[in-house]
């Protein structure tokens, strides 16, 4: 492509938006954190370990990660049905999925982790927005963990590739349209999630890949500064 | 020997010289952090202090808790943990009718007792030792477990400034249950408002100051 993409918001094609990351933003959790992508806003609580109730759902052998992802009523600018539906049992599975490679759950039998991840703002990106407020979230609990994730949600607008996208682009409609891939990856690189819906060529899902890897490396260094500070107030003795 | 703070994940020394400890986990050559904490080094052995979370049981701990159920051997314990704690019969200092363990320790109760071996099943308690025991009379608080080095303070250092200051007898559970007992209901009121204040703020420097004053003006 000849002409520089021009993004709707101005940014570059690889430029996140603004983000802040905060840790022990609710003081009865275990371990929380807030996590923003521009304007969408997620914090996540974390409760436990704690004994598994019902207890049939006792697990002997490893510990269980619990997610709930939740978007909040006003979250968008059309009021949505408080509660849960489809999409929000699909995101708290995928989040689960996506931290439990990290966790070393195995640590806690018979006991539950409960993460709940509350969308305050949202303006796309919010799983990613959420995975990376858990991740935080999880650390500030004390939870052994092998690395940290960071997550990122990279688009395809007709054939450019761009980083975090927002809900203006996510509803590109020319060409050949909009396809988000939200990509989850450790600090080294190792991908624990990655969804896609839409149409790629293998050879640029791999580009895609590559880009994500530089983002999530951003990411990662946000949280961890985020982590550090917190810990660094709390410390001085 | 200085303190890091350390993120999941992170390297904490490299090459072989080093030995992983609570809280971290050899990769290769690389010593790495497993928790969100403080790493130490003593000895060439590194560990990770967590910062926050729940309460992790040790060996060795003094924990306060509430008799949960009586079985036919023992007492299960509420100590604040995932796992359940169980204090049998065996491990009371004294003879106990086998019909009438209620009359010992009922539901409700509570106790201080010590953890003195922990398996998969579960946390075994005694109260073998001195100051370990059923809890009669006094004021029962519960703060963060965190908090309990910061009320403790260096070798017991504010624990004892309390104590002195409150006439009150006062037990710190590991798990961050705190026994007060004294003479007078004003004396233990004083120590819990200490305590609490200390929980509250103990991110701030000079703490032992600011408590000295606080004693000053509540007396």
């Amino acid at each position: 492509m000849t002409k520089e993409f021009q993004r709707s918001d101005g940014r570059k094609i690889d430029e996140l938006r603004p983000i802040t990351a905060k840790v022990g933003v609710v003081p009865n959790a275990d371990g929380s954190a807030m996590f923003a992508f521009g304007d969408t806003i997620a914090i996540a609580a974390v409760y436990g370990p704690k004994k598994m109730h019902p207890q049939h759902e006792q697990d002997p052998v490893k510990g269980t990660l619990r997610c709930t992802y939740n978007m909040l009523s006003f979250s968008v600018s059309d009021r949505i049905k408080p509660g849960i539906s489809r999409r929000s049992v699909e995101i708290s599975k995928i989040t689960e999925w996506a931290l439990e490679p990290i966790i070393m759950i195995d640590k806690y039998p018979n006991m539950v982790i409960d993460v709940h991840i509350n969308i305050i703002q949202a303006n796309a990106s919010t799983r990613c927005a959420g995975i990376n407020a858990a991740a935080m979230a999880l650390a500030h609990a004390g939870i052994p963990m092998r690395d940290l994730v960071s997550s990122v949600s990279i688009g395809k607008l007709d054939k450019q590739l761009v980083v975090d996208v927002s809900k203006h682009e996510e509803d590109w409609e020319e060409g050949e349209g909009a396809t988000d891939i939200p990509i989850t990856m450790t600090s080294k690189g190792e991908i624990t999630h990655m969804q896609l819906d839409g149409k790629i060529s293998i050879k640029q899902l791999k580009e895609a890949i590559e880009i994500a890897r530089e983002s999530t490396k951003k990411i990662y260094e946000i949280q961890k500064k985020a982590l550090k500070e917190f810990a660094e107030e709390e410390k001085n003795d | 020997m200085t303190r890091q703070i350390v993120i999941p994940g992170e390297v904490i020394f490299a090459g072989e010289d080093y030995l992983p400890g609570e809280g971290t986990e050899k990769r290769k050559n690389e010593i790495i952090s497993l928790i969100y904490g403080l790493a130490e080094e003593s000895g060439k052995l590194v560990k990770v202090i967590p910062l926050s979370g729940v309460y992790h049981p040790r060996r060795g701990n003094v924990v306060i808790g509430q008799v949960e159920n009586v079985t036919f051997n023992g007492w299960v314990i509420d100590i604040d943990t995932a796992q359940t704690a169980f204090l049998p019969l065996m491990e009371v200092p004294r003879y106990v009718n086998k019909e009438g363990l209620e009359e010992v320790m009922d539901i409700g109760d509570m106790v201080v007792a010590k953890i003195f071996g922990m398996s998969k099943r579960g946390i075994d308690l005694t109260i073998k030792l001195r100051g370990l025991g059923k809890i009669n009379e006094g004021i029962i608080l519960k703060i963060n477990s965190n908090k309990v080095p910061r009320v403790i303070g260096k070798e017991g250092s504010m624990i004892n400034l309390i104590k002195e200051n409150t006439n009150c007898n006062i037990t710190v559970g590991q798990n961050g249950i705190i026994w007060i007992k004294g003479d007078k209901v004003e004396d233990e009121l004083l120590a819990k408002k200490i305590i609490l204040f200390i929980a509250e703020k103990s991110f701030i420097s000079g703490l032992t100051d600011e408590i000295k004053k606080l004693i000053e003006k509540e007396k």
